[in-house]
C-alpha cells in the first residue's frame, strides 16, 4: 500500500460538488433519491393502467 | 449480412481499438495497467462503470426476457440507487484514502492476509466463472449470424478478447468503453425505433400498450409479499440493495472503475450518473422486448428463435411429429392474428363487448401455441441434449437479422461486440488485476519489482480469459443468460458484502471471526440454494446477514475464551 498524503489533499477539496444547483453531497444523493421515487410511481402507473 | 453490414461492422470496432491502443501507447507502468491514469473525469468513469456492468448479456438477452416475460425484471434494479448513494459515501472515500489498487487490499489492512485472501478468492471464483457467460453471448451472435458452430464462435471470440485486454490494460479499457456505448446506444435506439416503425399501421400508442398489457407484459411492480416470486418490488428494492451493493462496492471489476477517478468528486459523480439513468435504461431495453413480442402478434415468428433446434427441424424432414408442431404453432397463430384484428377493429369502433371477446380468443390461442412450444421443446430435449432451448436469448439477434435493414444489422452487431469487448476486458483486467496484487504479489513474490508484476497480470489476466472461455463452452445449460449472470453474483456477493460492511461499521470484530464466519455464510447459500427455492435476490441479504451476525458472535465467543484462558494463566 502506498503513502497518502497526495491523496487526502486532493479529496479534502472534494466536500463540494462543483454543481451550480447541488453544493452538497447530501443535495445530490437526494436528487437521486426524488428520481427514483418517480420512477417507481410511473412504472407503478403503467403496471396498474395496463394489467 | 451484407457488405455495408461488414463495412460498419469492421470500422467501428477497429477504429474504437485503433483509438484505444493509440491513445494508451505511453502507458508502461504499473500503475496505469491496473488503474489507469487517475485522471478519469467523471463522465468517462459513469461510462465506464455502465459499460462494465452492461455487457452483451444486457443488449442480447434483456430483450428476450422483455418479449418472454415482460418487464417485471426491471425490478432487479430498484436497489441499485440506494446502493450507489451507500458506496459513493461510504465506499468510495475509505478506498481512495488508502489508495489501494483493489478492494480486498483494504480487508488486508483492516483484517489479516487469510481475509483478504478468501475476499479475492470469492471475486475470482465467481467472476472468473461470470466472465465465461459475458464470452458466450458474442458466441450466439456470431454462431446465429454466419451460421458458425457456437463451440468455434467461443474460442475465437474469446481469444480475441484476451489479446484485446491483456494488450490494453484498465487505462485503455476505460479510454475505449464511452465509444463502444455510443454504438451500442446508436443501436439499441435505431433498434427501439424501427420496432416502432414496423408495428401494424392503425396500431396506436395507446392499442400497442393495451395488447401487451393484455398478455401481462407491462407488469413493472409486483407488490407479492412471496418470497417464493423471483423478482417482486420488495426482492428489488432490498435483495436488489444489496446485490447491487454488493456488485458495485466490492467486485473488482467495478471498484478498478471508480478508483481511476481524478478525485472522489469524479467518482461520485460516475456513481450518482448510473444511480440516475440504469433503471430508465433498462426499462427501455426490456420495453425494446415487449415491442418485439407485439409486432409478433402481427408477423409469424418462428416456433424457435434458438436457430439451432431450427436447423434440427429442417434436416429431419421425416420427423412428422416436430414438424406436425410447426404446422399447429403457424396455425394457432394465425388464429390469434385474426382474433387480434377482429379486436383492434372492435376497440376502434368503441365495441367493448366484442373487443373483449376477441382479446379472449386471442389469449387463448397464443396460449395453446404456447403449450405446442413446450412440447416441441421437451421432444427435441429428448432427442438431442445438445438441442436445449435457451430461446429468450436468441429473440432479439433473430428479430435483427430478418427484421432490419442493412447497415443496420452492421450497426447492432457491432453494438453487440462492443459490449462484449467492454465488460469482457473490464472483468479479466480486474480477475488479472487482483490475482497479481491480492495472491502473487502478497504471497508468492513478495520482492516483485512494477516491471516483473506487469508481466505477471498480462499472464494472470490471459490465464482468467482461458478459464472463461472454458466455462463458456458449458454456458449453454443455463435457462437464460441475464437470469444466470445474476443468479452466480447473488451466490457469492452476500458474503463478500459481509466482509466489507464488518470491515467498515463493526470496528471490534477481528480477522479471525469474520474470516470464519464468512465460510459457514457461504456454506449457509449454497445448502440454502440447492434446498430453499426462494428468489435469488435474497441470498445477498441472508448472506450479507449471517456473516455480519456471525462475526459479532464469534468474535464474542473468542474474546470469552482469551480472557477465560488469561484468568486460568493467572
Amino acid at each position: 500500500m502506498k503513502p497518502s498524503t497526495a491523496n487526502e489533499s486532493v479529496e479534502s477539496e472534494a466536500d463540494e460538488t462543483g454543481l451550480p444547483w447541488l453544493r452538497t453531497w447530501n443535495q445530490v444523493y437526494l436528487l437521486v433519491i426524488i428520481h427514483f421515487a418517480i420512477w417507481i410511481l410511473l412504472l407503478v402507473a403503467l403496471t396498474d393502467c395496463f394489467s | 449480412m451484407s457488405a455495408l453490414d461488414f463495412v460498419v461492422l469492421i470500422g467501428s470496432m477497429l477504429g474504437i481499438a485503433a483509438y484505444g491502443v493509440w491513445h494508451t501507447r505511453g502507458n508502461r507502468g504499473l500503475n496505469t495497467y491496473l488503474k489507469g491514469d487517475s485522471k478519469t473525469a467523471w463522465f468517462a468513469i459513469g461510462l465506464s462503470v455502465m459499460a462494465t456492468q452492461a455487457s452483451a448479456i444486457t443488449f442480447l438477452s434483456t430483450p428476450g426476457q422483455g418479449y418472454l416475460d415482460g418487464l417485471g425484471f426491471v425490478q432487479i434494479y430498484f436497489g441499485l440507487p440506494i446502493a450507489l448513494i451507500i458506496i459513493a459515501a461510504v465506499f468510495l472515500p475509505m478506498f481512495r484514502r488508502l489508495n489501494v489498487y483493489t478492494a480486498y487490499e483494504y480487508l488486508g489492512r483492516r483484517f489479516d492476509t487469510k481475509t483478504r485472501l478468501l475476499g479475492t478468492a470469492l471475486f475470482l471464483v465467481q467472476r472468473g466463472l461470470g466472465a465465461g457467460l459475458t464470452i458466450y453471448a458474442p458466441s450466439i451472435v456470431l454462431a446465429t449470424v454466419f451460421a458458425w458452430p457456437l463451440d468455434l464462435t467461443i474460442i475465437s471470440s474469446g481469444l480475441v478478447v484476451i489479446v484485446y485486454t491483456v494488450m490494453g490494460g484498465s487505462s485503455a479499457v476505460t479510454v475505449t468503453q464511452k465509444y463502444q456505448l455510443a454504438v451500442i446506444f446508436a443501436g439499441m435506439v435505431t433498434a427501439f425505433c424501427l420496432v416502432v416503425f414496423k408495428l401494424p399501421a392503425g396500431l396506436s400508442f395507446t392499442d400497442t400498450f393495451a395488447l401487451a398489457g393484455g398478455f401481462q407484459k407491462l407488469n413493472a411492480v409486483d407488490f407479492s409479499t412471496d418470497v417464493h416470486q423471483r423478482y417482486t418490488f420488495w426482492s428489488g428494492l432490498l435483495g436488489g440493495t444489496f446485490l447491487m451493493l454488493a456488485y458495485f462496492g466490492t467486485d473488482q471489476s467495478q471498484v478498478q472503475r471508480y478508483l481511476g477517478g481524478a478525485s472522489l468528486r469524479e467518482g461520485r459523480l460516475g456513481l450518482m450518473f448510473n444511480a440516475i439513468c440504469k433503471i430508465p435504461m433498462q426499462f427501455f431495453i426490456l420495453l425494446l422486448g415487449v415491442l418485439i413480442f407485439v409486432f409478433y402478434q402481427f408477423e409469424q415468428p418462428p416456433l424457435f428463435f434458438n436457430a439451432t433446434l431450427s436447423h434440427y427441424l429442417a434436416a429431419h424432414p421425416s420427423d412428422e411429429r416436430l414438424h406436425a408442431y410447426e404446422t399447429g404453432y403457424q396455425s394457432l397463430h394465425d388464429q390469434a392474428n385474426q382474433q387480434l384484428k377482429d379486436w383492434l377493429k372492435a376497440r376502434h369502433d368503441g365495441d367493448r363487448a366484442a373487443a373483449a371477446a376477441a382479446f379472449a380468443g386471442a389469449l387463448t390461442a397464443h396460449q395453446q401455441g404456447e403449450n405446442i412450444r413446450e412440447e416441441a421443446e421437451k421432444s427435441l430435449s429428448q432427442i438431442s441434449a445438445t438441442t436445449t432451448a435457451t430461446d429468450a436469448d436468441y429473440v432479439f439477434i433473430t428479430f435483427i437479422l430478418h427484421q432490419l435493414p442493412h447497415g443496420v444489422i452492421g450497426l447492432l452487431v457491432a453494438a453487440f461486440f462492443g459490449a462484449a469487448l467492454s465488460s469482457k476486458a473490464a472483468e479479466l483486467n480486474a480477475l488479472g488485476s487482483s490475482t497479481t496484487v491480492d495472491f502473487y504479489r502478497s504471497i508468492i513474490k513478495r520482492d516483485a519489482t512494477d516491471q516483473h508484476s506487469l508481466l505477471a497480470t498480462k499472464w494472470f489476466t490471459a490465464f482468467w480469459g482461458l478459464v472463461a472461455i472454458a466455462f463458456a463452452l458449458y454456458a449453454h445449460l443455463v435457462e437464460n443468460l441475464i437470469q444466470a449472470v445474476n443468479i452466480l453474483g447473488s451466490i457469492f456477493y452476500g458474503v463478500m458484502l459481509g466482509l466489507f460492511v464488518v470491515a467498515f461499521f463493526i470496528r471490534h470484530v477481528g480477522g479471525s471471526a469474520v474470516f470464519w464466519s464468512a465460510l459457514v455464510s457461504q456454506a449457509l447459500i449454497f445448502f440454502l440454494y440447492f434446498t430453499l427455492p426462494i428468489s435469488y435476490l435474497w441470498y445477498p441479504l441472508i448472506g450479507c446477514a449471517a456473516c455480519v451476525i456471525l462475526s459479532i458472535f464469534l468474535q464474542s465467543f473468542f474474546k470469552a475464551v482469551a480472557e477465560t484462558g488469561n484468568r486460568n494463566r493467572t
